[in-house]
């Protein structure tokens, strides 16, 4: 390969001035649906919503930080701003008094969003059974992916984001477009 | 270090008959008061004149059953001298109330919020006194020992509900006695097993 790296450089060169296809130039251009392109853009920039109420909000900081960084999958910015992000990470104990909250944020994200429930206590309650927890922040807006934890591990996060990423990319959507006419 | 005991003896010394005689557990010295009405110039001596500068917390005891219902634990600390004590009172239920001592020490302001909250004891002379974790309007008072631990449903339009949680029976329920751990987890489980 070393050897005829000169030649093929002098290939490359020759084929600039070539009109018409060619495999080299072909190859960087996909064919596909619009669909799955514009599935593909949402899955790879993800911008998350981190409604961290409690001790898993420090797992979603861990998570947002260096070492297990989830910038990778392109959630690069944790809007705080609910007009500017695409998922809400509901991390930690939802309390009857902070569920009213976290409704009208959820009300406020602009579609296409999702919602990951990050850990024990924002998928079912958690270990807190009592007068003042809500049991699952799905009582109050829907789930698409429930993280298992207490709290989980910021790889676990990570792995619902893939998940989640999956669901996204086999979202439907031209063909619900279609259905309105 | 000075002595709780002394300090205690000393409250005595003043106060004469309001106060019992000092009970000692394990090192802590617990002085019980005849009357919660004059809970504010106990306290307003013992910060003045002993030094219990600091106040740690107030806590209330639900006596479910007994007659004064409630009973008030002030924990006092000098932090000068590292001196701990604990002042009780207590309080019946058609009264449920006592004075403040806001006066004393400004902290007592959320602790008084607190038990207001959680028990339904007021305190004369506090200058806001509503609730500081349930929301306002929330009917019932959830530390008092007939309130359910799963709570009870409510609804204020517009700020807050709450619903009763599943807590007997479910869903997740251990089986006690299975062969492994993997058959005794708590999972969801059907009436069969």
């Amino acid at each position: 390969m070393l050897a005829c790296a000169p030649l093929l450089g002098r290939v490359f060169m020759q084929t600039w001035s070539e009109i018409g296809y060619d495999s080299k130039i072909e190859g960087d251009v996909i064919v596909t649906r619009i669909d799955a392109a514009l599935n593909w853009f949402r899955k790879n920039s993800l911008w998350p919503m981190p409604m961290g109420l409690a001790c898993c909000a420090i797992e979603l900081m861990a998570a947002g930080a260096s070492r297990f960084d989830i910038s990778r999958f392109g959630s690069e910015v944790m809007r705080f701003s609910p007009r500017q992000s695409d998922v809400m990470i509901v991390a930690g104990t939802v309390t009857y008094k902070m569920a009213t909250a976290v409704k009208r944020i959820y009300d406020q994200m602009a579609e296409p969003k999702w919602v990951i429930a990050m850990g024990a206590c924002a998928s079912t309650g958690g270990m807190y059974r009592s007068y003042s927890v809500l049991q699952g922040v799905d009582n109050i807006i829907p789930v698409d992916v429930y993280v298992a934890g207490c709290p989980p591990r910021p790889e676990a996060l990570l792995d619902a984001l893939i998940k989640l990423q999956n669901k996204v990319q086999h979202e439907p959507l031209l063909a619900t477009l279609k259905k309105v006419a | 270090m000075v002595p709780a005991l002394e300090q205690a003896n000393k409250l005595k010394a003043r106060f004469g008959d309001l106060i019992s005689e000092p009970a000692g557990f394990r090192g802590e010295i617990t002085i019980q008061l005849a009357n919660a009405e004059l809970i504010a110039e106990v306290c307003e001596f013992a910060r003045k004149e002993l030094g219990f500068d600091y106040l740690v917390d107030i806590s209330s005891l639900d006596n479910y059953g007994e007659d004064p219902r409630w009973t008030l634990a002030y924990h006092l600390r000098g932090l000068a001298n590292g001196c701990e004590l604990r002042v009780k009172a207590d309080v019946s239920e058609e009264k449920s109330e006592l004075p403040t001592v806001i006066g004393v020490w400004r902290t007592a302001n959320w602790h008084e919020r607190e038990i207001y909250d959680m028990m339904g004891i007021r305190f004369r002379g506090h200058p806001d006194l509503r609730r500081i974790l349930m929301w306002e309007g929330y009917p019932y008072f959830p530390l008092r020992k007939d309130f359910p631990l799963a709570g009870k449903p409510t609804q204020v339009p517009e700020i807050a509900f709450t619903q009763v949680a599943p807590l007997e029976g479910g869903p997740f329920v251990t089986a006690p006695g299975g062969k492994d751990a993997i058959e005794r987890e708590p999972r969801a489980r059907t009436p069969e097993g």
